[in-house]
């Protein structure tokens, strides 16, 4: 459970931090008065959508990191045995970087008013997605065909468990980014436009993120890491 | 490159919305059906989890007749009991009140108290509701499918949970699972409205410090929840895929009915430490709501100020905070590290400072207050009651040594309820009391709502206190029936059916309520827009009950904390949040 206690510790600096600028030291009953009086404490100047947004990638990550100390805890047992790793997974990595990246192309695009750049960006970024999901599908099949079934080994259990969560991640996102693209499609002010695409690349590079400490996690590279804090703790 | 700026980006939102930005109903389905409306949602939110709340009283009633007449009902047998139990308490806990106090009291007083037209993200408030139905409705088929409902306990512990001798080992335990899951889902689309509307969304002049104590209970507790669920979410889908597809995370080999298993290897502790990594922080889900909600009535059933409102936000946060790092205080017994119980143990006796802070910050804004024993009143009070009580007692069941002894006995059953059972439930009654006028625009009948508190305050005490003592002669809890053990003398069996002839008063008395509730709607006192003279935001709406949008054409403006009440000088004995100055009003009359 450390990964997430630490993860957590993260949380509360950044809402510590947070919380310091809002005056909480104020003594309220003595504050009579109209607005713009007394600074602080108004709404944050980020959007709605976006404060949303990082509220939730702050509880898809408590998520991610649950799995993982779950993950970590399981491996120390004896009967551990890892799985080797497609190589389809290096392939599908790379699409993905490429999905973001994509995002990142419409989301710049959407700063310069350009609606051919971002309409492309959308698209390319979306059937990228698609690709990295079929990939993942077919890295799933070639384990399967191997013998490497779901219930043989718990490091078999968590590699099916852990890409399906990603996937099932990565696929609410491309409703997500199927409903911009409508939008888009239909005419929409590419001003309004901007926030979605921004949205959409924020996701996906949050996403990016994730698949890559899996990877490590699912490839053994960072064995030697959780050993380290394991020993560290104990 | 140009910077186009964003819409509306200010830190102080526009008084007047125009009214595209509002979702309109255009007809009676999404009026009061499919509504984006926060309130209707709330109402929903509310009718629902009253709704399978019922279902598990009447599943406690069964177990008390059970435990209170051993042998006396056939139709209960030791499979149905273990349903039971495990039933009760997975409804009360999230079904029921952690449903009702985020989804219900959330959804209505987060937009109304800080002054917004609604929530944030209306539609995906209006989801959070389906998918809770959703939940809902699966728990409830368990009823119905074979083998019944799972009976492995509310903590669903494998490896027993799901092995062949444990009921509701075919369909029960899966979809068990499967509704905890679409709960989480649900809870995580509300839960983001709620912290976001009371980041965004506040009027203008409603600082963080302004901010009636309701929200900052209701926003802190759901914080945590969006933190904590996600454990419970982990949990339940690695038990769905050891149950379904036969993995190993949790299941040890072992042998199954005279046969070895084909599990081998998993760890039934780790499961322990991501159930109660949601286990513990859900006390507190629970109870940072009640502690925010009591604070607003009490302030203003005593007509006087919060005493101490920095240190009760304070508190309110350092508790959400302390409470992720004591869950292991429930798994003293589980075979874990035993040094681990030490650190366990300081972080639980820690975090009865804040709490202890907050009742005596209760307690002082009572003294020489002018107290009203209207019936909110008397529920603030028989929380603080049995809150203090049921917090001393954890702080027995918080020391390893004094654990030890106690662990699965009536003891711990008789803490739980006090302090998460019957204290919250004080409050959500109590707040029903209070905010009831403000939903419907009628007084809920006061001799019904006494009798009701009466019965039901002085009932749960007399159920949960003797419980205590039962506990420390060692009657074990989850035990169907106790048999002749020698250590229960025949005194223990008579106060066993004590308490189920007062739990089902106790039950029954609810029944008064539910009357209550639904004969005021049409026979009621019209309340008026403000019946308790209140300061906060959600009383002083242009229409009661408020209409679409809350405000009006103008949002409310905010010149000063929630709780002036018995200002010294003031024409009445309460300012609310939205009235100006005086001096203000004197330089705007100059002025024109």
């Amino acid at each position: 459970m450390s990964a997430i206690i630490l993860f957590l510790a993260v949380l509360a600096v950044i809402a510590g931090w947070w919380l310091s600028q809002q005056r909480l030291t104020a003594k309220p009953w003595l504050e009579e008065g109209p607005v713009g009086d007394f600074p602080g404490g108004d709404a944050m100047v980020w959007p709605a959508a976006k404060v949303g947004l990082g509220v939730f990638l702050a509880v898809a990550s408590a998520l991610f990191v649950l799995f993982i100390s779950a993950y970590s805890m399981r491996m120390s047992v004896a009967d551990w045995r890892p799985l080797p790793v497609p190589r389809l997974l290096w392939v599908n990595t790379g699409v993905l970087v490429m999905s973001s990246v994509a995002l990142q192309w419409s989301y710049v695009a959407a700063r310069r008013y350009d609606a051919e750049g971002v309409m492309i960006g959308l698209l390319a970024g979306g059937a990228s997605a698609v690709i990295f999901l079929a990939g993942q599908l077919l890295a799933w099949q070639r384990l399967g065909a191997a013998g490497y079934l779901v219930a043989s080994n718990p490091a078999n259990s968590f590699f099916y468990l852990l890409t399906a969560v990603h996937g099932l991640h990565l696929t609410g996102g491309l409703v997500a980014l199927g409903r911009t693209s409508a939008k888009m499609w239909r005419g929409a002010e590419i001003a309004e436009m901007r926030l979605s695409a921004e949205l959409c690349a924020i996701y996906w590079h949050f996403l990016l993120l994730v698949w890559l400490v899996l990877l490590g996690l699912l490839t053994g590279w960072t064995d030697d890491f959780v050993n380290i804090c394991r020993q560290l703790l104990s | 490159m140009v910077d186009i700026p964003y819409e509306g980006i200010r830190g102080i939102p526009p008084a007047e919305v125009p009214d595209v930005e509002l979702y309109h109903p255009r007809s009676w389905w999404t009026r009061y059906v499919f509504s984006q409306d926060a309130k209707v949602i709330a109402v929903q939110y509310s009718l629902t989890a009253t709704a399978i709340g019922l279902v598990a009283l009447v599943l406690s009633w069964l177990m008390r007749l059970q435990l209170g007449f051993p042998g006396t009902f056939s139709f209960i047998d030791a499979n149905q009991y273990l349903q039971f139990i495990t039933m009760h308490g997975m409804i009360m806990v999230i079904y029921l009140l952690t449903a009702l106090f985020l989804g219900g009291f959330g959804n209505y007083l987060i937009p109304l108290m800080v002054g917004a037209r609604d929530m944030v993200f209306p539609y995906v408030n209006m989801l959070s509701y389906w998918v809770y139905l959703l939940a809902v409705l699966v728990l409830a088929s368990t009823f119905f499918v074979p083998g019944g409902p799972t009976g492995a306990g509310w903590t669903l512990y494998p490896p027993q949970a799901i092995l062949s001798g444990t009921p509701g080992q075919d369909w029960g335990i899966i979809l068990m699972m499967s509704s905890l899951i679409l709960f989480i889902i649900g809870f995580t689309m509300g839960g983001l409205n709620y912290v976001v509307t009371v980041l965004q969304a506040r009027t203008r002049g409603m600082t963080l410090m302004r901010l009636p104590l309701t929200v900052w209970g209701i926003f802190t507790a759901t914080v945590m929840a969006l933190l904590a669920f996600p454990a419970l979410f982990v949990a339940s889908v690695m038990l769905l895929l050891d149950r379904l597809l036969g993995t190993s995370f949790f299941m040890p080999s072992l042998v199954e009915m005279g046969t070895l298993s084909k599990y081998g290897g998993g760890s039934p502790l780790l499961f322990q430490h991501l159930f109660w990594f949601f286990g513990h922080p859900e006390v507190y889900i629970v109870a940072l709501p009640a502690f925010g909600i009591v604070s607003d009535l009490i302030s203003t059933h005593a007509r006087k100020n919060i005493f101490g409102y920095r240190m009760m936000v304070w508190a309110i946060v350092a508790i959400g905070a302390l409470s992720f790092i004591v869950w292991a205080h429930h798994m003293y017994v589980s075979g874990m590290f035993p040094q681990f119980g030490y650190f366990f143990a300081t972080t639980t006796l820690i975090i009865a400072i804040p709490t202890a802070i907050k009742v005596y910050n209760w307690v002082l804004t009572l003294w020489r207050g002018d107290i009203h024993l209207t019936v909110p009143m008397l529920f603030a009070l028989g929380f603080i009651i049995t809150f203090v009580n049921g917090g001393l007692t954890g702080l027995f069941l918080g020391n390893v040594v004094v654990d030890v002894p106690l662990s699965d006995t009536m003891f711990v059953v008789a803490h739980f309820h006090m302090v998460m059972g019957v204290a919250p439930i004080m409050v959500v009654l109590g707040a029903i009391y209070h905010w009831y006028p403000k939903v419907t625009g009628r007084m809920l009948n006061e001799t019904l709502g006494k009798f009701h508190f009466w019965v039901t305050f002085l009932g749960a005490y007399l159920i949960f206190f003797p419980m205590h003592y039962l506990g420390l002669l060692g009657v074990p809890r989850r035990y169907f029936e106790l048999g002749d053990a020698t250590f229960i003398p025949s005194s223990a069996h008579s106060l066993n059916a004590f308490i189920s002839v007062v739990a089902l008063t106790v039950g029954f008395s609810q029944m008064v309520f539910l009357f209550n509730l639904a004969w005021s709607l049409f026979k009621g006192e019209p309340s008026g827009g403000n019946p308790w003279r209140a300061t906060t935001l959600e009383w002083q709406t242009p229409e009661t009950p408020p209409g679409h949008g809350n405000w009006g054409k103008e949002l409310p403006v905010v010149y000063r904390w929630a709780y002036d009440y018995s200002v010294p000088g003031a024409a009445e004995d309460f300012i609310p949040q939205n009235q100006p100055p005086r001096a203000t009003q004197l330089a705007q009359g100059a002025a024109s």
